[in-house]
């Protein structure tokens, strides 16, 4: 039968492909290609930290590792990970459109990223660069590194990251299918509306943020250099404007995959539709007031301190009316625990413990007392990789078989997110009681008592490795090799499970009419 | 309004692809609008601490070449509106017409932009480590004025040169006969940005020439 991967043949039918499917494929690739570079900075990153003392890279290649790691994780493959992705793929199906509201846009869009990516990484033959991935000034006007393509391919990112929510919100709004109201739309879409809202109104802050950064290091402009009359914490306060609303840009689609994974796993409607919109559409509106509790320790006033700190505690209200409905939702499900409902409570147990440790640091006393150690650094990845990638892979498996028209082999799969899960858990675990002990975040070094915790956590970034090298193996040999996928192998009940497995060119050979409610 | 060619595949018709379109550009001029509030934002706290060095700054400037520029993007920002308007009734002859004098415009704004630019660089006024002026008016912190000067009329003059470049393309439109009454949505949407960076310098001006 004809679908969207043999309709049309050769490499240019899918580089100037329109089609949102293959599109998300691609996005698909540059993803986990980026995935796997940024991987690889970290691995180094954990290597190195084995042992008290320099032994396999010097402080100065180290600056540059944390860097790429953090630049390339956080722009290339978080932010565009699900909305870009999963959500590429999934929304139009999931509201029984042909496709995005702009096809055109969304390919460039595409070509937006690798572009920016491109631009970026060109740094590395130009000297690298040290700043860390939010190019803090006064440092990232001062260092001799190429700083310069990093901030401008971070630019070019970021029109990827506009582009692809204002599509989003247009198709969300006007290609809905008949009989499709907003209070029926998956909660998925729900949660893509969300992010897209954030990727559009606070994406163009940092575009000029990082312009400035680009005229400060060209003309010093002065507005962030103290010697000109200008302050360097207004950069702080431009950065974190966006980029805190962006950490939800990467945790909001993943509570959406949550969501229907949960639902679909437990074979029940899911409890509390209703508060599970409104706490998406709550926490993106809160996270543009937020911003400053990045900034405690950075010299703002300390009325202002408090003030982000009640903020910031407020956006664990809609956090956890979302846990609870998703337990609730559980409670008497008949629960089967396939891959992706596994990657779900991976993700419920990792995101409460990051979720409560980023509780522990708006209180500001305690963050003050472990500002830039490393319980910001596990609380991060506890929030990052226990939701976000947690979010990614179990999206990833779910729609696998509508993907592909295979199914990918589960014992496989549960071995990999075994080794994912515990071996995160004994990487990011220990870096909790090195950061309460004082351990400073991006040294290349540190003092000898905070040596045995360094190596259990260098040991679990192995496990972890091997894990994805597990999960990718197999996932890559099951979209050739697999076995056929039915139209709706979990028994889901979102429209796009109702399409062919894979799904024709246009998704639907008829139009849908929806006269249900969502999961009903 | 009838379908037509214009129709994309996935809309069921050409009404809600038009709707779609509208809601994508006035998202679109949001973002541009954020992007700029950076800098407004920049502006407002500079102002607030070097009221003084802001108003000596504001006096180098020639708030009359300033004025003239006010009113030539308001009357482009007619004749833009016209060209819609005469695009609607098919009259494409007077549509091409009115993009041609917007056009004009815009090149009359950014030639005064160059007179006025090149009038700083003359007394040494460079943005940046390259600001030179030792003149008897200097005060202290007043390259960052004039960095907020460049930074945000060069910004807005890179919008007039995107806006002049689209409503270039809108003209060849109409001479590929791709314009007329049934299908005007592209003008629209360029008239819609060409209004934004009309009013965005509505701004700059009393910001930047008249401030007190």
């Amino acid at each position: 039968m004809s679908n969207y991967l043999n309709c049309k043949k050769g490499l240019f039918s899918w580089l100037f492909t329109r089609d949102h499917k293959r599109i998300a494929l691609l996005y698909m690739i540059t993803v986990f290609s980026f995935f796997i570079v940024g991987g690889f900075f970290a691995l180094l990153i954990r290597l190195e930290l084995f042992k008290v003392g320099e032994t396999i890279v010097n402080s100065a290649f180290y600056n540059q590792l944390m860097t790429y790691h953090g630049a390339v994780m956080i722009f290339m493959v978080i932010i565009p990970g699900i909305p870009a992705f999963l959500g590429n793929f999934v929304l139009p199906l999931q509201i029984g459109a042909k496709d995005v509201a702009f096809p055109t846009v969304n390919l460039l869009s595409w070509y937006c990223l690798v572009i920016g990516a491109f631009v970026t990484l060109t740094s590395l033959f130009l000297g690298g660069v040290d700043t860390g991935w939010t190019f803090y000034t006064p440092y990232s006007i001062e260092t001799g590194t190429a700083v310069i393509p990093v901030v401008l391919g971070a630019f070019i990112m970021g029109f990827s990251s506009i582009l692809t929510g204002l599509n989003f919100i247009v198709t969300i709004h006007q290609l809905r299918a008949p009989g499709m109201s907003f209070f029926k739309m998956p909660l998925f879409v729900w949660s893509l509306y969300s992010t897209a809202i954030i990727q559009v109104l606070a994406t163009p802050v940092l575009a000029i943020t990082l312009l400035l950064l680009v005229a400060e290091r060209v003309l010093k402009v002065g507005v962030f250099d103290p010697a000109m009359g200008g302050d360097p914490i207004l950069f702080q306060h431009f950065f974190w404007f966006y980029s805190h609303p962006a950490v939800y840009i990467m945790i909001l689609p993943a509570m959406g995959v949550i969501s229907e994974l949960i639902c679909a796993f437990s074979r029940k409607r899911i409890f509390g539709y209703k508060a599970l919109v409104f706490a998406s559409l709550g926490i993106a509106v809160v996270s543009f007031f937020v911003w400053g509790h990045h900034m405690y320790v950075s010299g703002q006033s300390e009325w202002a301190g408090i003030v982000f700190s009640v903020l910031t505690m407020l956006v664990g209200v809609p956090t956890a009316v979302k846990i609870f409905n998703w337990i609730a939702t559980m409670f008497r499900g008949s629960l089967k625990f396939d891959t992706p409902f596994l990657y779900a409570l991976g993700f419920l147990f990792l995101f409460l413990i990051g979720g409560v440790t980023g509780y522990m640091l708006a209180v500001l006393p305690f963050d003050v007392h472990v500002h830039d150690t490393y319980f910001v650094v596990a609380h991060f990845h506890y929030v990052m990789v226990g939701g976000s990638i947690m979010g990614i892979m179990g999206g990833f498996y779910y729609w696998f078989p509508k993907m592909f028209g295979r199914l990918y082999n589960e014992g496989m799969g549960q071995l990999g997110f075994a080794l994912i899960f515990i071996g995160f858990n004994v990487t990011f675990f220990p870096q909790f009681i090195l950061g309460i002990n004082g351990m400073p975040r991006r040294y290349a070094d540190y003092k000898a008592p905070y040596e045995a915790l360094n190596q259990i956590s260098t040991v679990g970034s192995w496990l972890i490795a091997l894990g994805f090298i597990v999960a990718f193996t197999f996932l890559l040999w099951a979209m050739f090799k697999g076995r056929k996928a039915s139209a709706n192998p979990w028994g889901a009940k979102t429209l796009e499970w109702q399409s062919s497995s894979p799904p024709p060119h246009e998704n639907f050979l008829e139009t849908p009419v929806v006269t249900k409610e969502a999961y009903e | 309004m009838k379908d037509n060619k214009n129709l994309a595949h996935h809309f069921n018709s050409y009404k809600d692809q038009i709707r779609a379109e509208k809601i994508g550009m006035w998202l679109f001029l949001a973002t541009e609008i954020l992007m700029f509030g950076g800098l407004f934002v920049g502006y407002t706290i500079y102002h607030a601490e070097y009221t003084k060095v802001f108003k000596v700054g504001a006096e180098f400037l020639n708030w009359k070449k300033g004025a003239i520029n006010t009113v030539v993007l308001l009357f482009s920002s007619w004749t833009m509106v016209m060209s819609i308007y005469y695009a609607q009734k098919d009259q494409i002859k007077k549509c091409q017409m009115m993009l041609g004098t917007t056009l004009v415009c815009g090149f009359l704004f950014m030639f005064i932009k160059y007179l006025e630019y090149s009038h700083k660089f003359h007394e040494g006024i460079f943005p940046g480590i390259y600001f030179s002026y030792t003149g008897s008016a200097f005060v202290e912190d007043l390259p960052l004025y004039f960095s907020f000067y460049y930074l945000m009329t060069g910004l807005h003059a890179s919008h007039v040169f995107i806006g002049m470049a689209l409503i270039f393309w809108m003209l060849i439109k109409t001479y590929k006969k791709q314009i007329n009454s049934s299908h005007y949505m592209p003008l629209e949407y360029v008239g819609l940005f060409w209004h934004l960076v009309d009013l965005i310098w509505i701004f700059l001006f009393p910001l930047l020439y008249l401030v007190e």
